[in-house]
C-alpha cells in the first residue's frame, strides 16, 4: 500500500521540490535560517508557519472528503472561533492573564464542536447534500462572527493569547507545532485505529460499509465535528497573529484552498482513499505558491493566474488519463529499446 | 467445412493488474456467423480478455487483428466504432431514461444540430419489433423487470451494426422462455454473419448455442475446441483442471444431516413478519445447522424477506425471535450483534469495498463490530486474511490486492470470508453462486453443507433450483411476495418445487 501512495505522491512532491529549487535560484538564501533572539527566522519558516492554518482545516477536509462529503463552512467557522475568543477576551477585566485566555480559547473550542455537530446532523442524520448543508453554515456563519463582534474589528492585547499564531516554543514558531501535533494526532488516531480503513470504507460503499454492520452515521458525524475543531484551531491561530478578530476576512476562502490541498494530495472528491501526507504536501504547495509570487517578483494582478496554472499542472499531472499517456509513453520506448536489441 | 478467415484474431495477449497476472499470453479468434463460448472458472481471465477486445484494458503485449488488420483502440466507443459491441453481465443501462433513449443513447436520429425525437423513437420501436419484443419504447427503463432490461440491453448491441457481438453471461437473470427468445435471436444474427463471443456459466446453454469453444485457466490458454467434438465432463475437467467429483460427494453428506427438529426452539423465528409492499406477512424458522432453501423466481419477494431477517430493511408487522427472544432488528449491526450475517445479491453495489484490500474486506463486518477505536491487530488481520484465502482458494493469494482486481467468483469468496469471520448463527446468502463457474460454485456448497454440519443456520437463496434442492434440508417456495410453501426436502424432486413456483400447489 505504501508503494501506491508513493506512487501518488510522485508528482505533488516534484511539484514542491521545483517549485522550491525556483525559490532558491532567485533568491539563494532561501532555505538559509538564522537565529535571532532563540527564535528561527527565514522563508522556510515563514512558509510553514503562514501554511499552519491551511494544514489545519485541510486536515479536517481530508477526512471530510473522504467520506464523500465536502464541508464549505471552515472558513465561517474560522471567523467565528477568532470572534469568540478576542471578543471574551476584550471583554474581561484582565485580557492578559493566563485563565482568561485559557477559557476564551476553551469556550471557542467547544462553539467549534457545536458547529460541526450541526454540520453532521444536516449530513448525516437529516440526509443533506453535504455541499449544501455546509453553504448553509458557510454564509449563516459570518453573520454569526459579525453577530458576536458587533460588526467591530475587536483588536485584544492579550501577551499569552498571541503565543499561539506569534510565539515561539523550543525557538519555533508556536503555530507550527500546533499544526504539526494536530497533524500526528490525526495520523495516529486514524491508521492506528480502524477509523481510517472505516472512514475509507463508507466513502468508496455507503451501502456495503451498512450491510456489514459500520456505523457510517457515527462515523460521518465524527469527521464533520473534527474539521471543525481544526477550523477552529486555525481561528484561533488567525486571530492571534494578528490580535485581531475580523468576522468579515478571516479566514476568507481558506475552504477553497483546504479543497485545492486535499486534492492536489492525491484524494479524490468521489470519497475513498485518502492520504494525510499528500494533503500536507498540497497545502505547502499552495503556501509555496504565495511565498513564489513574491520571490519571483510576478506582479500581484496575476498572482491568482499564476497559481492558477501550478494547479492545473498538478492536477492533469495526476489525472488517470495523463497517468496512462505517460504509461504507454515509457512502455512504447521500452519495446522500442527491446526490439532495437534483437534486430 | 472450409474455414473463412477469421474476424477477430488475438495472439498473444497478456494483462497484467497490480500483483495479478489475469492473462498470460493467450490465443483467441471469431469466425463469422459463428457462435464461440468463452470457458473457465472465475479468475481464469474471461472478462479480462473481453475488456482487451473491447479496449476497456490496454494490452500489455500481444496483438489484435479485426477483419485482419491491425485493431489499435483505446476505449469501448471505439471498438462500437470497429464494429465491436458488447452486453456486459451487469447491465450498463440509464434507468432514468426511457427505453428508446436507451437504445439510441449515442446515436440518435438528428435533425440538423437538433434530435429528431420521432424518427428516434420510431428506429427503437422498429428495432423492438425485429426482435419481437413487445416492450413499450417510451417507459422508463426503470419500470422493467431486470431481465427485461437485459433484453433492451441486446437490443442496443444488435442496434448498432455490429461485426462482433459479445455477450457477458446474457442469461444469468433471464427464465427459461426469454433464453429460448435471446437464442432465436442470437441464430439469426449467426446467419446475416456476426461472429458472437457468448459467456456463460450454464454448460447446456453452451452446448445449445454455441459452434466453438475456447477454454481459459488461471490466466492461460487451455485450448480452442469445436463443441460438438468435446465432451461435457471433458470440458469440465479442463476448465477446473481437477478431478470433479465434488457435486457428487454432496448428495450423499446433506440428507444424512437432517435432523428431527420438533421440540427445539429455532435459532430464527418470524411470525407474521412482514413489510407493506415488498412482502406479505410470512412465517418462518430456521432451526440451528439447518440450511433453509429459499426458492422463487426474481421478484418473488426472497430477497425482500432476507432483507428484514437482517435488518437491511424495516419489517412493519409481525414479530421476529431470535433464540427464543422477540428482537427488533433497526440495522444490519443490530442483526451482526445477534450473529446474523446477510450476504446480498448485488456484489458490486452491496458487497464489496472495491478500493479496499482483501484483507480490509474480510476484516470489515469483524471490525466494525470491535468499533473503530478497537483495532484488529495487524498480525491477526494477517492471519484471518492468508487462513480464509487459503480455506476459500480466493486467488490471487495476495491479501494487499484490490478487491477491484479480482474476478466476480472471487469476490464472491472475500465476502463470504467477511461474513464468516464474524462467526455467524444465522448466514443468509442470497445468490452467492450467480455469476460464478462449476469449480467456485462447487466449493460455495461443499462451504455450505460444512457450515451446517457445524451447527450454522443458513438461509440460502438462489435463481438454481438443482443448487437449492441439492443443499437444503427444507425449502420454502416464494410466489408474488407470499410464502406459498414451507416442505421437508426428502425425496421433493424439481417438477414439484417448479409447479409451486408456477402456480403455487404441488402438481
Amino acid at each position: 500500500m505504501s508503494a501506491i501512495l508513493r506512487g501518488r505522491l510522485v508528482w505533488p512532491i516534484v511539484t514542491l521540490v521545483a517549485l522550491l529549487v525556483l525559490n532558491v535560484i532567485v533568491e539563494p538564501s532561501f532555505f538559509s535560517i538564522r537565529l535571532q533572539d532563540g527564535h528561527l527566522f527565514g522563508s522556510i519558516i515563514d512558509i510553514l508557519r503562514n501554511g499552519a492554518p491551511t494544514v489545519l482545516v485541510a486536515l479536517g477536509m481530508t477526512l471530510v472528503i473522504a467520506t464523500r462529503g465536502i464541508d464549505l463552512s471552515v472558513g465561517a467557522i474560522v471567523a467565528i472561533c477568532g470572534a469568540l475568543a478576542c471578543s471574551m477576551i476584550a471583554a474581561s477585566p484582565h485580557p492578559g492573564s493566563v485563565s482568561t485566555v485559557m477559557l476564551a480559547v476553551g469556550a471557542s473550542l467547544v462553539l467549534a464542536i457545536v458547529l460541526g455537530l450541526w454540520n453532521g446532523l444536516l449530513v448525516s442524520v437529516i440526509g443533506i447534500q453535504p455541499i449544501i448543508a455546509t453553504l448553509i453554515l458557510m454564509t449563516a456563519g459570518r453573520g454569526l462572527a459579525m453577530l458576536i463582534t458587533q460588526g467591530q474589528i475587536i483588536t485584544v492585547t492579550s501577551a499569552p493569547y498571541k503565543v499561539i499564531g506569534g510565539g515561539y516554543w523550543l525557538s519555533l514558531p508556536a503555530s507550527i507545532l500546533i499544526a504539526a501535533v494536530m497533524f500526528a494526532i490525526t495520523a495516529v488516531l486514524t491508521r492506528k485505529t480502524a477509523l481510517g480503513v472505516l472512514i475509507e470504507s463508507v466513502g468508496i460503499n455507503p451501502q456495503a460499509s451498512r450491510l456489514a454492520g459500520v456505523r457510517s452515521r457515527s462515523i460521518i458525524w465524527t469527521v464533520y465535528v473534527f474539521s471543525a475543531v481544526c477550523a477552529g484551531v486555525a481561528g484561533l491561530m488567525i486571530s492571534s497573529n494578528v490580535t485581531a478578530a475580523d468576522a468579515n476576512n478571516a479566514g476568507l476562502w481558506i475552504e477553497l484552498d483546504a479543497i485545492l490541498a486535499v486534492v492536489i494530495g492525491g484524494t479524490s472528491l468521489m470519497g475513498g482513499r485518502y492520504s494525510l501526507m499528500g494533503t500536507l504536501i498540497g497545502a505547502f504547495i499552495i503556501q509555496t505558491l504565495t511565498t513564489t509570487v513574491y520571490t519571483v517578483g510576478i506582479p500581484p494582478e496575476v498572482t491568482l493566474v499564476f497559481k492558477a496554472i501550478v494547479v492545473i499542472a498538478v492536477c492533469l499531472l495526476q489525472s488517470p488519463a495523463m497517468q496512462a499517456r505517460i504509461r504507454n509513453m515509457r512502455r512504447r520506448r521500452a519495446l522500442a529499446v527491446k526490439e532495437g536489441v534483437a534486430a | 467445412m472450409s474455414q473463412p478467415a477469421p474476424v477477430v484474431d488475438m495472439t498473444g495477449i497478456s494483462i497484467a493488474f497490480p500483483g495479478v497476472k489475469a492473462l498470460d499470453g493467450v490465443d483467441f479468434r471469431m469466425f463469422p456467423g459463428e457462435v464461440h463460448s468463452l470457458m473457465g472458472e472465475n479468475g481464469a481471465g474471461k472478462s479480462t480478455l473481453i475488456k482487451a477486445l473491447t479496449g476497456v484494458y490496454p494490452v500489455d503485449t500481444g496483438r489484435i487483428l479485426l477483419d485482419g488488420k491491425p485493431l489499435s483502440i483505446s476505449s469501448p466507443a471505439q471498438a462500437q466504432a470497429a464494429g465491436i459491441s458488447t452486453v456486459y453481465q451487469e447491465v450498463n443501462l440509464l434507468t432514468n431514461l426511457t427505453v428508446a433513449e436507451n437504445i439510441m443513447l449515442g446515436r440518435e436520429a438528428r435533425r440538423g444540430p437538433a434530435i429528431d425525437w420521432k424518427k428516434t423513437r420510431s428506429q427503437a420501436a422498429e428495432l423492438l419489433a425485429g426482435l419481437s419484443l413487445d416492450i413499450d419504447p417510451n417507459s422508463l427503463l426503470s419500470s422493467h423487470s431486470l431481465a427485461v432490461q437485459q433484453l433492451v440491453a441486446i437490443a442496443r448491441a444488435i442496434g448498432i451494426q455490429a461485426k462482433v457481438l459479445i455477450l457477458d453471461e446474457p442469461t444469468s437473470s433471464l427464465d427459461t422462455d426469454e433464453v429460448a427468445e435471446l437464442f432465436r435471436i442470437i441464430r439469426r444474427l449467426k446467419q446475416s454473419g456476426v461472429a458472437i463471443l457468448f459467456v456463460s456459466h450454464f454448460l447446456e446453454q453452451v452446448y445449445e448455442i454455441s459452434d466453438r469453444l475456447t477454454v481459459l485457466r488461471n490466466g492461460q490458454l487451455v485450448g480452442e475446441y469445436l463443441t460438438d467434438e468435446i465432451l461435457r465432463i471433458e470440458l469440465v475437467h479442463k476448465m477446473i483442471g481437477k478431478e470433479v467429483e465434488v457435486l457428487d460427494d454432496l448428495e450423499r453428506k446433506t440428507r444424512t444431516t437432517a435432523d428431527a427438529t420438533d421440540e427445539e426452539v429455532p435459532f430464527v423465528e418470524a411470525i407474521g413478519l412482514g413489510r407493506k409492499g415488498s412482502l406479505a406477512p410470512i412465517d418462518l424458522s430456521v432451526y440451528e445447522g439447518e440450511v433453509v432453501g429459499l426458492a422463487g423466481l426474481l421478484g418473488s419477494g426472497r430477497t425482500e424477506l432476507a432483507r428484514l431477517l437482517s435488518g437491511a430493511d424495516h419489517a412493519d408487522a409481525g414479530e421476529l425471535r431470535i433464540a427464543g427472544k422477540a428482537s427488533r432488528l433497526r440495522t444490519p449491526r443490530s442483526a451482526l450483534r445477534r450473529r446474523i450475517a446477510y450476504s446480498s445479491e448485488n456484489r458490486r453495489a452491496e458487497g464489496i469495498v472495491d478500493d479496499l484490500s482483501v484483507r480490509d474486506n474480510i476484516v470489515l463486518a469483524l471490525q466494525a463490530d470491535r468499533g473503530w477505536f478497537r483495532r484488529i491487530p495487524k498480525k491477526r488481520q494477517d492471519e484471518l486474511a492468508t487462513s480464509y484465502i487459503k480455506a476459500l482458494n480466493i486467488r490471487p493469494a495476495n491479501p494487499d490486492a484490490l478487491v477491484r482486481n479480482l474476478s466476480g467468483g472471487n469476490q464472491q469468496k472475500v465476502l463470504l470470508a467477511r461474513w464468516l469471520a464474524v462467526a455467524p448463527h444465522l448466514l443468509i446468502l442470497d445468490e452467492p453462486t450467480r455469476g460464478i463457474d462449476v469449480g467456485a460454485k462447487a466449493e460455495i456448497q461443499k462451504l455450505v453443507i460444512e457450515l451446517a454440519e457445524n451447527g450454522m443456520s443458513v438461509l440460502f437463496i438462489s435463481a438454481e433450483l438443482e443448487e437449492v434442492l441439492r443443499l437444503s434440508h427444507r425449502i420454502v417456495v416464494m410466489r408474488d411476495r407470499e410464502k406459498v410453501a414451507d416442505i421437508e426436502n426428502d425425496d421433493v424432486t424439481l417438477g414439484q418445487v417448479m409447479s409451486l413456483i408456477a402456480s403455487g400447489t404441488e402438481a
